[in-house]
């Protein structure tokens, strides 16, 4: 059975025999253990820091206790799954912009969690650890020194005083009193179990994130998704325009240098022959190469736009395709690219798996948003979570605020759905001089 | 040493060459170089080509699409730029993708005439693309096999109605050849070849005119349709 949270548990009936009151002392035994930890090393760092103050280097000193919250904090949350196992308490911090120290500084300092993990750590060091052991010498001290008994006879022999109170002399006795020691410790438990449950409710209350940090993190998730893909994108652009500029442009005069070569060697002579093959071969690399670089990034997309590269990839698409582009603008250069490439994956997939006679595209821009449907006549049955390349795509659309729909029922017809929002650019000056 | 590839003198174009890469640059002097042509001017870049027409008032300009500083299309823009200045200005681009976006903005410059677009891997096949030089500089018009294949394929009203066969005919013309060239390529007779294309032009409903006019004509129903 998975662990559940020591609040849940103390209302059931098997709460004495599951793992929840061990846990619950477990986190009040290292609260305790923390907590005096913190005092001690704090008030050493704190009286260091303060001697020192007189040689300056006490300041900085002083200055990184302000920061002691966040270790503790840290290292609390990560406790809290002790007594409440799911879901643990992330973070409220946010990732400094840029690396380094200062920065990291700089953000911390500005932060509120900081100084809620400050006070929560100096409440720890003060007031907790000393009220966690109260509870825990209340609830476990009498029942833990009367189940002691018979470990207490046989160390000492002869006879024990049991909890101060009771005079024994065997074993009979020690192990009665033993019984009595478990009997008093199950009602106690229960006390025990809720005040672990408070106390780590109050250790979440100050430690965990709030609403708006919560927020600005999920914010911060899609801008580093929007900056991946944007860094995914300009690599492609860079690997292309490095085929394009370098190997394409030195095959083109390879095949060039072949071809004037087979002009001045004897027609029919081996050398010919061999001219001939090489000049072939290089030509075929030169096709292969196109085609490699058109995959990675088509540049009609860049200088003519959406509907000459759907009209584009539809020519190329080995079933017949009609497409429906009328009054598409230039859109915004993330826009055409997504919806690029999620046509020309939508007419790979029908190529391959519809069994479809023909597809139809159609794209407009209306009401500032960008609706492509590719739909095919196929056998229908699409699932849009195998395909791979769909899931990419989606990503990238996500990143926009679009959205991917497939509609695909066994026996057709199955229509990809694009929505966009964007607004139309304005359309490109000719440069006449 | 006379080779049958070099064309005789009274052939001898001025070209002005505008390529970034200059790997390519000079081979592409070089090539022209053996072929009997002059390239008074050779460009990395398109800005400086108006300049260099009006000093050299060349034959032809041949000029690759993608160019600094942006590397996106600005030697076609160039060319265009040029064409509308002087529709009779012969130009031929190379292009590093097939495109027929590309090849139909330039084939509206000056009535189609003295125009070509040729992929860039057609330098390679040296003695075509020989040919090509020389058929634009006399106001013909050639149209990369790539981009013919692309249309070929799709299904277009005024097409529609061509058979296959004059369908590859209409192809070939696109690509600048000439009836004899066609039947050797098709293995049939030059009048089967003159045959077939009199059906395109009626099909196509282009009435009686000047001949290569008409073709050129059916080429651009062809690109347009």
């Amino acid at each position: 059975m998975a662990r559940e949270s020591v609040r849940v548990a103390l209302g059931r009936r098997g709460y004495l025999g599951s793992s929840a009151p061990g846990r619950a002392v477990a986190y009040l035994v290292g609260g305790v253990l923390l907590g005096a930890l913190v005092l001690v090393g704090g008030l050493a760092l704190a009286l260091l820091g303060g001697v020192l103050v007189v040689v300056l280097v006490g300041i900085p000193l002083l200055g990184l206790l302000a920061f002691a919250g966040i270790p503790v904090a840290a290292l609390e949350r990560r406790r809290l799954t002790l007594v409440d196992p799911a879901p643990p308490a992330p973070t409220p911090h946010r990732t400094p912009e840029a690396p380094g120290i200062p920065a990291w500084f700089k953000l911390r300092v500005k932060e509120q969690a900081t100084w809620r993990e400050l006070a929560y750590t100096a409440l720890l060091a003060l007031v907790l650890w000393p009220l966690d052991l109260l509870v825990l010498a209340c609830t476990l001290g009498a029942p833990a020194l009367l189940i002691g008994a018979p470990a207490q006879l046989a160390l000492d022999g002869g006879e024990i005083r049991a909890a101060k109170l009771w005079l024994v002399s065997d074993y009979p006795h020690a192990f009665a009193i033993a019984l009595l020691g478990l009997a008093l410790l199950a009602p106690l438990l229960y006390p025990l179990g809720a005040y672990a449950t408070a106390r780590a409710a109050l250790a979440r209350l100050l430690l965990a994130p709030r609403e708006a940090e919560l927020t600005h993190q999920l914010a911060e998730v899609t801008r580093s998704r929007a900056r991946l893909v944007d860094a995914f994108e300009a690599e492609r652009r860079r690997i292309e325009r490095d085929l394009h500029d370098g190997a394409q442009q030195r095959l083109v005069a390879l095949t060039m240098t072949l071809g004037l070569a087979r002009l001045d060697v004897t027609p029919g002579s081996p050398l010919a022959a061999q001219l001939a093959t090489a000049h072939d071969e290089a030509g075929n690399v030169l096709t292969e190469l196109r085609e490699l670089i058109r995959g990675i990034h088509p540049q009609v997309l860049v200088d003519y736009g959406l509907a000459a590269a759907i009209e584009d990839a539809a020519e190329r698409s080995p079933i017949p395709v009609d497409t429906d582009l009328d009054g598409l603008p230039r859109l915004p250069e993330p826009v055409e690219s997504a919806g690029y490439f999620t046509t020309r994956e939508a007419l790979t997939n029908i190529a391959r798996h519809s069994e479809a006679p023909r597809a139809h595209i159609t794209a407009r821009h209306e009401h500032e948003t960008l609706r492509i449907d590719v739909r095919d006549n196929g056998k229908g049955g699409a699932d849009p979570g195998r395909g791979t390349g769909l899931t990419g795509l989606a990503d990238r659309i996500a990143v926009l605020d679009g959205t991917l729909t497939v509609t695909s029922p066994p026996g057709g017809p199955t229509v990809l759905s694009v929505e966009i929002p964007c607004r139309a650019q304005q359309p490109r000056a000719l440069t006449t001089d | 040493m006379p080779s049958p590839a070099t064309p005789s003198p009274h052939h001898r174009l001025r070209i002005v060459v505008a390529e970034d890469s200059v790997l390519l640059r000079e081979g592409l002097v070089g090539l022209l170089t053996r072929f009997g042509h002059e390239v008074p001017a050779a460009l990395g870049d398109a800005e400086g080509l108006r300049a260099a027409v009006e000093e050299h008032a060349p034959d032809l300009v041949l000029t690759d699409v993608r160019m600094p500083p942006t590397f996106q299309d600005e030697g076609l823009r160039a060319a265009l730029a040029l064409r509308a200045e002087r529709p009779k200005l012969p130009v031929l681009v190379l292009s590093q993708y097939v495109q027929r976006s590309y090849a139909a903005e330039l084939l509206d410059t000056g009535e189609g005439t003295g125009v070509g677009y040729l992929l860039k891997d057609r330098v390679g096949q040296v003695e075509q693309f020989a040919d090509a030089v020389t058929q634009v500089a006399a106001g013909g018009t050639v149209v990369d096999p790539e981009v013919v294949r692309q249309l070929i394929r799709r299904r277009r009203d005024p097409l529609e109605q061509l058979t296959p066969r004059e369908r590859e005919v209409l192809g070939l013309v696109a690509e600048g050849r000439s009836n004899a060239s066609i039947a050797a390529e098709l293995v049939v007779s030059e009048a089967a070849v003159g045959k077939h294309i009199g059906n395109i032009l009626g099909k196509l409903d282009l009435p009686p005119a000047d001949g290569t006019h008409r073709r050129v004509l059916a080429v651009l129903a062809y690109l347009r349709a």
